[in-house]
């Protein structure tokens, strides 16, 4: 078959949609045969990032075991919208347990899996931040300790949003919780606090350790293949936005994904032994305010009372994480930077 | 019923050695239950353990109170347990030491028991000689053996032999039947002293 | 063939007959020496098709078994006291999920006060929990509950917990008549899940059930027990017909034909009893004893029938309800409403109090001349107690109330606490 030459339409977000692209390096959602792991119907809010993210990885990781995946789901939006009894979503073998035992439970499935001679059926555990960070923790370190073959994906939305929106320990500094208010001279939630589980996986030396957003699905979905192509313990950190707990449009999921790691505040890297491989640079740098102008847990930070030693704060956090991770191509940035 | 309890400090084998008696008892095909007196696991606390035996089903789980025999793993310990509490008034006492007996501090403990029935065994000394480590419990089952006549020489070296295998195994057989050796010269010395 | 082997070694080479295929394990006193064996029995390949796996905590060893059951693979771990407690989420959960997953139980105390020593406190905290409870008087009888358990669990789709009286039972030395292989499994066929993972057929497990079902799935748990109560005894029979041995079932009753006082009690403590039982019917007194043997689902009728004619009833019990009472008691007079009959609750060997042969009798004979109080602690020190309560109220800060006991009561004991029984 020919194929006709396409223009690129630059619509400012470097993104391209499936059809502009060759055969090869489309997404799996863009192929006829994906599975649907997560079928349409569930409960998710407009907008849910979580419920993007998950399909994409679910998908990918079934193309990449030719359909041969177990999911296990800690307690959590994602297990809530997607099982309203007597309805399920999930067109794959799924097993929920509690909050905080996600990975002890995928260890579990693993090694029958194993013992069983299945070698061919992968396992994928799923959590948000609280059942990966905060209740989920001690388990996901032992599952990572111990290297059981499974993949661990956490949909980061940073903060109990199923619950009504309260502060976990992937919430970021200054951002409005349920359970960190907009009050006082430090206004949200404290800075110097919360947990950065991508190192703490990376120190554990397992295989894979990976992060992404759903601003770049593709990335997202190479990532999920290259840890189904790998054994052993493997984690990847997914930043997923919550209208709801973010305070943000529904129609902008994408676009603050995507201002998150543009502005340096969620590095997106990969990592294997617990050694830095690759990091997705800045294409075009912003400043952090274009990423927290979009939400309204950060609104007390501008406005009649505005706050621009905090925003620096922010943006000093962001600098570091470029600075850590080279997160801007020093060749390109002065003209990135002023684009 | 045969009831023994065991005093000595963790490290020693106690534990071990209860267990030893209740195996050897078994192989001569009667009941045996041997336990310890749980907790006191760090190397040098005072522990103790316990055995019955007897020809029927033993049903019982107390723990001995009122012992028909004692085995003494470490004669200092007098300074920290009551070793005789409950000790019945014909019991013997098997009590690990080179030193004479008037010399452990004992005295007072041991008036109203039968002295025939009182015999100190240099056990550790007996280990050292043949084991080479100064692990006293095998020997005392030989002692223990010859001195009660509860159990014979061959069960236990039996059990022990099954318990440590190779030469450990010898070893220990070795010091349990020297000490066997020791105790019965010394209670037909006593069995004569008590006859004249 | 018959053993002298330790009670954990006798547990860990049943279960090894069994057939598990993930073994889960957290150390925690006095269940060590059962996942240490296990443990050391698939290392050497002697357990062949079989996970062992080290957690990092009794929370992710039941979890770890959850994953398995839900996969179709036979789970084994074992468990105690503060680890129950911490698993508990978990264990309520394997109920839920209808996951027939077996678990030793070696029964210790509860802390505060930390205490390693034997009591059921552990058990009765999750009596409610949705799993099959069974006790085991002799190491002979946790052994043989090991191998009914997985064919009850599985037949079932409930998972089971073995209670076996920690130190008492799990470090006792006594003989064992060892089950084999062939025995096994005969008895044992492989487990079949009614519902599992499989890519083949994908399923949903754990979904979320609101108001307008849940009633109805918990009632469908409580049937589920009610059935255990017919399969329990007939498998314990069927058992009986394969090795010439009575282990399990739902009840057992001693001497009791003619007894006007009946003693109920749970686990190891029975043999002790039985010894005073009959002291005291030498002395002319009609005394029985009904252990109970399933204690979830507990065999109200059974129990009933077993007690009918009993003037007096002593429920003596290793655990109880520090705001109430007895446990179990409460069970047995649930089970004996509209009878006219006594109960006496007596609390014994909490922590892991020796429970004697003479205090035994002591009770017994009280309980003869009727002057056993409703609720009574065997071998309790008031004195202690009283002096402590005046300290209390004399003084604020009258320092930890367990310090002040034991030093109070230091001369006492010339052994060390603990002991067995």
């Amino acid at each position: 078959m020919t194929r006709q030459p396409v223009h690129f339409y630059q619509v400012g977000s470097f993104a391209v949609g499936n059809r502009l692209l060759s055969a090869d390096d489309r997404t799996v959602q863009s192929l006829r045969e994906r599975t649907n792991s997560i079928d349409s119907g569930h409960r998710a809010c407009q907008g849910c990032g979580e419920a993007l993210g998950a399909r994409y990885a679910l998908d990918a990781a079934m193309r990449a075991t030719n359909d041969r995946v177990v999911a296990v789901n800690a307690t959590g939006c994602l297990e809530v919208f997607s099982t309203p009894y007597p309805e399920t979503s999930w067109r794959i073998p799924w097993l929920h347990s509690l909050f905080g035992n996600a990975p002890a439970v995928a260890t579990g499935v693993a090694a029958a899996l194993r013992v069983k001679g299945k070698s061919d059926v992968r396992v994928v555990a799923q959590a948000g931040d609280g059942g990966t960070v905060d209740i989920g923790f001690g388990a996901l370190s032992g599952m990572f300790e111990r290297n059981d073959d499974v993949l661990f994906i956490c949909y980061d939305n940073e903060g109990y949003m199923n619950t009504g929106v309260q502060r976990s320990a992937a919430t970021p500094p200054a951002a409005r919780t349920a359970t960190t208010d907009a009050v006082g001279p430090e206004p949200g939630n404290v800075f110097g606090t919360g947990k950065d589980l991508p190192r703490i996986a990376m120190a554990h030396d397992i295989p894979y350790v990976a992060t992404a957003t759903v601003a770049d699905l593709h990335d997202l979905e190479r990532k999920v293949e290259r840890a189904m192509e790998l054994h052993g313990a493997r984690y990847l950190h997914v930043l997923v936005p919550c209208p709801l707990g973010w305070g943000t449009a529904s129609n902008d999921t994408i676009h603050v994904a995507r201002l998150a790691k543009e502005s340096g505040l969620f590095p997106v890297f990969e990592a294997e032994n617990g050694t830095l491989t690759s990091v997705s640079t800045i294409r075009r740098r912003v400043p952090v305010e274009q990423y927290l102008l979009l939400q309204r847990r950060y609104g007390h930070l501008f406005g009649k009372n505005p706050r621009p030693d905090i925003v620096a704060r922010i943006q000093a956090m962001a600098d570091e994480n470029i600075a850590r991770y080279g997160l801007v191509d020093e060749s390109t940035e002065s003209t990135e930077v002023n684009a | 019923m045969f009831q023994v309890r065991f005093h000595g400090r963790g490290g020693q084998g106690v534990v071990t050695a209860a267990e030893l008696l209740a195996v050897a008892a078994f192989d001569e095909g009667r009941h045996a239950q041997a336990f310890p007196s749980f907790g006191s696991e760090r190397t040098g606390a005072p522990v103790v353990s316990f055995c019955r035996i007897d020809d029927r089903e033993i049903r019982t789980r107390e723990p001995v109170m009122e012992p028909d025999a004692l085995i003494i793993q470490d004669a200092t310990l007098i300074h920290q347990v009551d070793l005789f509490a409950g000790l019945v008034h014909d019991g013997y006492a098997l009590i690990n030491t080179s030193r004479p007996f008037n010399e452990l501090g004992f005295e007072d403990s041991l008036a109203s028991f039968r002295h025939d029935r009182l015999i100190t065994c240099p056990a550790t000394e007996l280990a050292l000689e043949h084991l080479g480590r100064p692990l006293p419990n095998a020997a005392l089952l030989g002692g223990f053996a010859a001195l009660t006549g509860q159990i014979t020489m061959k069960a236990i070296d039996t059990a022990v032999r099954e318990r440590f295998e190779g030469p450990v195994g010898e070893r220990n057989a070795a010091a349990a039947a020297a000490a066997f050796d020791f105790v019965a010269s010394k209670v037909k010395e006593l069995a004569r002293a008590s006859t004249d | 063939m018959l053993r002298q082997i330790e009670g954990s070694k006798a547990i860990a080479e049943t279960v090894a007959l069994c057939r598990p295929e993930v073994v889960c394990a957290y150390p925690i006193s006095p269940q060590t020496h059962i996942i240490e064996a296990v443990g050391a029995m698939v290392k050497s390949g002697r357990l062949a098709q079989c996970e062992f796996i080290n957690v990092e905590s009794e929370f992710a060893a039941m979890s770890v078994a959850i994953g398995a059951s839900a996969t179709g693979a036979r789970a084994y771990t074992a468990t105690a006291s503060q680890g129950l407690l911490f698993m508990l989420e978990a264990v309520f959960n394997a109920s839920g999920l209808g996951l027939p997953i077996v678990m030793t139980l070696a029964n210790r105390a509860i802390g505060a006060p930390i205490n390693i020593w034997n009591d059921h406190s552990d058990a009765m905290a999750v009596r409610d929990a949705g799993w099959i409870q069974l006790f085991a008087e002799t190491n002979q009888e946790a052994a043989d509950l090991h191998v009914q358990a997985f064919r009850l669990a599985e037949e079932l789709s409930v998972p089971v917990m073995v209670c076996m009286d920690g130190f008492i039972l799990t470090h006792a030395v006594e003989g064992v008549d060892m089950l084999d292989q062939e025995t096994v499994d005969a008895f044992l066929p492989p487990y079949e899940p009614r519902q599992v993972l499989d890519v083949d057929d994908p399923v949903s497990i754990g979904a979320m059930v609101g108001p307008e079902a849940f009633e109805e799935v918990r009632y469908l748990a409580y049937l589920r027990q009610r059935d255990a109560l017919e399969r329990i005894p007939e498998i314990a029979r069927e058992f009986t017909q394969l090795t010439g041995r009575e282990s399990g079932g739902l009840i057992r009753s001693y001497r009791t034909d003619d007894a006007e006082i009946i003693v109920v009690a749970l686990g190891s403590v029975l043999g002790t009893i039985k010894d005073a039982v009959d002291i005291r019917r030498d002395a002319g007194e009609r005394i029985g004893v009904v252990g109970i043997t399933a204690f979830r689902p507990f065999p109200s009728e059974a129990v009933r029938a077993a007690l009918a004619q009993a003037r007096q009833v002593v429920v003596l019990e290793k655990s109880f309800s520090t705001g109430f009472g007895g446990v179990l008691s409460t069970d047995v007079a649930m089970s004996m409403r509209d009878l006219d009959f006594d109960l006496r609750t007596v609390i014994a060997g909490l922590g892991g109090r020796a429970i004697t042969r003479r205090s035994l009798e002591d009770m017994l004979k009280r309980a003869n001349d009727d002057e056993l109080e409703p609720l009574t602690f065997l071998d309790l020190d008031h004195d202690a107690v009283e002096r402590e309560r005046e300290r209390m109220r004399k003084v604020r800060r009258s320092g930890p109330s367990a310090e002040n006991l034991l030093r109070d009561r230091a001369a006492f004991s010339s052994l060390p606490r603990g002991g067995g029984a």
